[in-house]
């Protein structure tokens, strides 16, 4: 039964990775550009969100749509302004770039923030739990985020397929450089890639300040676990993300049920087992 | 070419000196100053493995931590267990971390670009967690290297630090001359190629896949050398600080990108950069950091060659040559291109 239960936390735990790994796979399919900050960025957003609902005493609920806002805004403005102009065959000048943005952003966050780590308080929530029998309880929280990271999943999978925005991003994803000559700005294009995957990235890091401790160093573990549901679901797949996701977060709560040390070893090996034993990905791309 | 011949001979005569000055250093600078220096001699023979690795063979690795631990960490094991003398447990150390590089290259290099940026560090994050599992070696709290071990490389602490000053010292010298060597050798030629288009030297015939693989063993074997050296200066290990990613992959970036990609005499001069910045600006703390941020984004934005980059386009000729050029006597004529079929290897 204990089992059963780790497996289930697991497919819950599932939901938000797929949420870390949504926005780096966005950009990387539209731009074919990896983000080494897209951690940082989420642990941004987690302080961002604690910062509105405990300093400024924000709703909570206006308190993640100014995240979506604030993330959104500074993701548009960062690849206007800065990323794209790294862009480019050259894979190290994005890859520097970012890494760069990473070590300013945690290293500020340590100078706003302390290194105390923090969490957002969700009062009656954080015990709230629906207990199928003796051993097996699912905790109220984590299955509203399960939820909320299939609603959002569903909603970047409607914006791909059914709007003029997800035609533009298909079609820079298929070729980049055919696109301006329909009419498209590739460079307006790319900040709205970012800004839809920043607009994710925020739900992620509320999502996380909500579910677990956090500190300024937190970023890159969750850039790893981001990077680890993508590459086990498959390229350019959203549901296969979420299933990278899911997989991961089982392996996750199943190494943690045999030895608390294992959690994250256990994810990372079951991301190495899938690269050995299936390169592409359980799910090999379907769409752009 | 526009070389200004006082530099062409200037500059090697320069590095000469700086070494032969270097090599006496046990004679001159005080115990703080050997410290400083051992510590740049290993971020050297680091960046100049970082370089070897992006810089010709565009491996982006932000995994070389992985390395830097293994090495130190066999070395703490094959010092504290098998009694072996340091002096020999390193250099076997750096043989280990080679062997080791050749699967977890095999899985490393299913991955391309910048995901096998991500892959590498993975892979980095599993070495720790799993040297955070060795109870024998201080688990996840870290271990120190026994007095007694200590002492075995010199009995008085000045012949002690000598000893480790001239290891150092050849570490960084082995780097910087090996890679130097290698790029004027029949692979520097290979190396070369792929640095310029991998797609052209694919098509002359470089097996770009093995040449790859081969650096980036050889590249790890180095780094697990450095890493022990690390680690016995230290005299402490634990898996924090041994697969620590800033400190041993984002600095030593940082110093190859800042002092100038794909050259030799980059991560010199990175290095040099590097250790000036911290000196005057140690006591910033959190903002010393944000700062070698912002300016290795600066370098990407203002000119990707870096330092060297940017002087050596400016006419200031290299230190270590290693590109091939055709002379010709005057008078003779290049004879008509034949079509001619080189026998298939």
């Amino acid at each position: 039964m204990v089992w059963i239960n780790a497996l289930l936390q697991g497919v819950l735990l599932g939901g938000l990775y797929a949420l870390f790994a949504a926005g780096l796979s966005l950009m990387f399919g539209v731009m074919r550009f990896v983000n080494i900050a897209h951690g940082d960025f989420i642990v941004v957003a987690a302080y961002l969100m604690m910062t509105s609902v405990l300093i400024a005493g924000v709703n909570p609920f206006v308190g993640i749509g100014l995240v979506v806002v604030i993330m959104a805004a500074a993701g548009y403005l960062g690849q206007r302004f800065l990323l794209n102009r790294v862009l480019g065959k050259d894979i190290l000048p994005p890859i520097l770039v970012t890494f760069g943005l990473s070590i300013i952003l945690q290293n500020a966050l340590l100078e706003i923030f302390s290194a105390d780590s923090r969490r957002v308080q969700t009062g009656w929530l954080e015990t709230a739990s629906i207990s199928l029998n003796d051993v097996v309880a699912l905790g109220l929280l984590p299955i509203l985020m399960f939820v909320a990271a299939l609603a959002v999943l569903a909603l970047l999978q409607w914006i791909f397929y059914h709007t003029a925005l997800g035609r533009l991003l298909r079609a820079t994803s298929d070729d980049a450089e055919i696109v301006p000559l329909m009419g498209g700005n590739n460079a307006h294009i790319f900040a709205l890639a970012t800004m839809l995957a920043s607009g994710v990235v925020a739900v992620a890091g509320v999502l996380l300040a909500m579910k677990t401790n956090f500190d300024p160093t937190a970023g890159p573990a969750r850039l790893l676990f981001a990077f680890e549901a993508v590459i086990i679901g498959g390229l350019g797949n959203i549901w296969g993300t979420l299933a990278g996701g899911i997989v991961l977060g089982v392996a996750q709560t199943i190494g943690a049920q045999i030895d608390t040390g294992y959690q994250v070893l256990a994810g990372h090996l079951a991301f190495l087992a899938v690269l050995v034993l299936r390169p592409r990905g359980l799910f090999p791309k379907t769409i752009g | 070419m526009n070389e200004a011949p006082a530099l062409r001979f200037g500059l090697p005569g320069l590095f000469v000196a700086v070494v032969l000055i270097l090599a006496v250093a046990p004679f001159w600078a005080g115990r703080a100053d050997m410290r400083l220096l051992m510590e740049a001699f290993s971020f050297l023979a680091l960046a100049q493995m970082w370089n070897l690795l992006a810089g010709y063979t565009g491996l982006v690795s932000v995994g070389q931590q992985a390395y830097v631990g293994l090495g130190g960490y066999v070395f703490f094991g094959l010092a504290m267990f098998t009694g072996l003398h340091p002096l020999v447990a390193m250099p076997l150390a750096a043989v280990f971390a080679g062997l080791v590089a050749i699967p977890t290259g095999w899985v490393a290099f299913r991955l391309q670009g910048a995901y096998f940026a991500i892959g590498t560090w993975v892979i980095a994050e599993v070495f720790r967690l799993v040297a955070a599992q060795f109870t024998a070696l201080g688990g996840g709290s870290g271990i120190s290297l026994p007095v007694a071990i200590v002492k075995s490389i010199g009995s008085s602490t000045a012949g002690r630090e000598m000893a480790m000053y001239y290891v150092a010292f050849a570490i960084a010298l082995v780097a910087t001359l090996g890679v130097w060597a290698l790029l004027r050798s029949r692979w520097g030629l290979a190396l070369t190629a792929i640095r310029d288009s991998e797609p052209a030297a694919e098509s002359l015939g470089v097996r770009t896949r093995r040449t790859k693989f081969l650096i980036y063993v050889l590249t790890a074997g180095m780094t697990g050398l450095a890493g022990a050296f690390i680690f016995l200066q230290k005299l402490r290990i634990s898996p924090e600080a041994a697969f620590s990613v800033n400190e041993w992959t984002a600095f030593v970036i940082f110093i190859v990108v800042i002092g100038g990609i794909g050259t030799i005499e980059g991560p010199i001069i990175g290095v040099v950069i590097f250790f000036a910045l911290r000196g005057l600006t140690a006591d910033w703390g959190t903002w010393y950091l944000m700062m070698m941020g912002a300016i290795a984004i600066a370098v990407m934005l203002v000119d990707k060659r870096g330092v060297w980059g940017a002087l050596h386009a400016r006419g200031v000729p290299s230190v270590f040559a290693t590109t091939r050029s055709l002379r010709l006597e005057t008078g003779t004529t290049l004879p008509a291109a034949s079509p001619r079929v080189e026998p298939a290897e």
